[in-house]
């Protein structure tokens, strides 16, 4: 499903008519007049986040969480089980509410302006949600119904089943669909309403491979028309290709927050492994200069493993050292670390 | 206001009774016709309960209100309790929809099933007994009070219950003991002393008893008393409604 058409999704502030030949994500603006000095007009964040608590019983989920979600970004919230990421994204959404703190969407406070910021945020539910009564176009008529939209948003209910490769199963009912195209009629349901923010909660969950494929085909084609994307993903390669900057939680706070390649280059992103393959086997008690020592990580007879410090060690260096000391070496491999090495390191780091 | 999202939820609460009509219409229309058919056969020789009343007469104003109210709690709890077991409630929590918004919805749809099955029981009944009409203004005041009343109960209902043990519990052990205990089969004159008092602190009684003054002009409490009883006991439960809506108690915790 890598060939997905390619859906018209242009982002426009303000203007805009439903049902013109190029339909426009943000033209609810002239359904949904906001004003010409409207916080939306000021607002610089998609999603702006101050000092956020939340507590289930005697449970701290949040504890002051402070995120600025810059517009245009695709925006990556990592963390592990119970850290927090669906109590965020719930309390953006509205669907749980904070004890202190706020939360505003393009510059409108979720509580307070809760019809505004509701419309311009769609949300991919984790959980793999829909209505068994309906079918795929009544559900998306009726979701459409819900933000203020009639027969005018016809035009894009057929866009989003095209591009969603859903337009075969306009009538079929939701019970009959199989779980890929579940999924993606509650991505469907999201953009039904044309938001400019667009949150995804774990939507590859148990998704398989082709599928997520697709989506993220349709994902990238959505933030490359401007649309602001805030994704939790358990599939750290995801979040290091797709996302411009990531936040990582745990225990309910922020313990990380940079882009993804200043979080990759910092602490064990740094480090690069050097796999050494010897001709012959190496001694257990394998004599090599104390500078070299401090590198090897382990070896089995034939294979050293040595880490690196980009900053400090030079690969040419270490090879012409491990010569000199006798090492033959027949195969080399080096392995930078990945998102996963800096998220399990600053999990780990933090339980120690 | 967002009328077109009202308009939609709405529209929504009904094609989901729509698309199951045989459950949600039929059938309550065929159980109280059921009740009409042997009740009246069987009480068919005593004493008229009004005069001039016959007995299977005196029944269907009862037989119909039963049926709206149970309907109508049924409607709107049962459709909250299935979102929220199988997580589809989120689809009308994310929209710009207020606590009121969210609750007209759900309490219209609710009447507009209570009514179309009250209609139902009235015009299949039609060919059995003939029935009079004294007042449309007090049947319809009544039924749309009444509605309204159980209709909000059974928004609390289905936002408080957890599973539908909860439901099934609220509706055997409470709605349906008060809609029978409430002078549907007969009049509360002809009961013991005690359990005429206790009648009138059941609620339910009030609305068949003015319901039923609507068709035959005669009652066992005074219209107005039993309007104005039916009307706090609904401001209670619309106030509650609200309350627990805008907290987003068991909706948005």
């Amino acid at each position: 499903m890598g060939d997905l058409p390619r859906p018209v999704l242009h982002v426009r502030r303000t203007g805009g008519v439903v049902g013109d030949e190029t339909l426009t994500m943000a033209s609810d603006s002239n359904h949904h007049t906001n004003g010409g000095d409207s916080a939306e007009a000021h607002a610089e964040a998609a999603i702006t986040i101050r000092g956020l608590h939340k507590h289930f019983g005697a449970v701290h989920a949040l504890r002051g969480v402070d995120l600025t979600v810059q517009r245009g970004e695709f925006f990556g919230l990592l963390g592990p089980n119970g850290a927090g990421k669906s109590t965020l994204i719930n309390i953006i959404a509205g669907l749980t509410r904070s004890d202190s703190g706020s939360v505003a969407v393009m510059g409108y406070d979720v509580v307070s302006q809760y019809r505004e910021s509701r419309r311009r945020l769609g949300v991919v539910p984790q959980e793999l949600v829909y209505d068994s009564f309906f079918n795929v176009r009544e559900v998306l008529r009726l979701q459409a119904g819900y933000f203020g939209f009639g027969s005018e948003i016809e035009p894009w209910i057929d866009e989003l089943l095209d591009g969603l490769m859903l337009a075969d199963k306009a009538s079929a009912n939701m019970r009959q669909l199989s779980g890929g195209m579940k999924r993606r009629v509650l991505v469907a349901q999201a953009l039904v309403h044309k938001p400019q923010v667009v949150v995804l909660d774990e939507p590859t969950a148990g998704v398989d491979v082709e599928l997520r494929q697709s989506l993220w085909g349709f994902v990238r084609r959505l933030h490359g028309e401007g649309h602001t994307i805030v994704l939790t993903t358990h599939y750290l390669e995801e979040a290091e290709q797709l996302c411009d900057r990531i936040a990582i939680l745990d225990g309910g706070k922020v313990v990380a927050l940079d882009t993804t390649a200043q979080l990759m280059d910092k602490g064990i992103g740094r480090i690069v492994r050097v796999f050494v393959t010897t001709a012959e086997p190496l001694p257990k008690s394998l004599e090599l200069p104390d500078a070299l020592r401090a590198l090897v990580k382990w070896h089995d007879g034939v294979t050293l493993e040595l880490q690196l410090d980009k900053r400090r060690d030079s690969i040419g260096d270490v090879l012409k050292l491990l010569t000199e000391s006798g090492v033959d070496i027949v195969d080399l491999k080096t392995s930078e670390a990945d998102l996963e090495d800096v998220f399990v390191e600053l999990i780990q780091g933090r339980s120690k | 206001m967002n009328y077109r999202g009202v308009y939609t939820l709405f529209n929504k609460e009904i094609l989901r009774f729509y698309k199951v009509l045989l459950q949600t219409v039929v059938a309550p229309v065929i159980t109280a016709l059921l009740y009409l058919l042997v009740f009246s056969q069987v009480m068919a020789s005593h004493t008229e309960v009004y005069a001039g009343v016959a007995y299977g007469a005196f029944l269907i104003p009862g037989l119909m209100m039963m049926t709206m109210i149970q309907n109508a709690f049924a409607n709107s709890s049962s459709s909250l309790i299935q979102s929220k077991y199988t997580g589809n409630i989120v689809f009308i929590l994310l929209p710009p929809l207020s606590y009121l918004e969210f609750y007209l919805a759900f309490l219209a749809a609710s009447i507009v099933r209570a009514v179309v099955v009250g209609a139902g029981v009235w015009l299949m009944a039609l060919f059995f007994v003939d029935l009079p009409l004294y007042s449309v203004g007090v049947v319809l005041a009544f039924t749309l009070i009444s509605c309204a009343t159980l209709g909000t109960a059974g928004i609390i209902a289905g936002i408080w219950a957890d599973k539908f043990d909860h439901l099934s519990g609220l509706q055997n052990f409470v709605i349906m003991p008060l809609s029978f205990l409430s002078g549907v089969f007969y009049s509360i004159h002809s009961l013991p002393d005690f359990w005429q008092v206790a009648s009138h602190f059941n609620p339910l009684f009030y609305m068949i008893d003015g319901f039923r003054y609507g068709f035959f002009g005669v009652s066992d409490v005074n219209p107005w008393i039993s309007f104005a009883v039916v009307t706090l006991f609904f401001a209670g439960m619309a106030v509650t409604t609200v309350v627990i809506l805008k907290r987003g108690y068991k909706l948005r915790n």
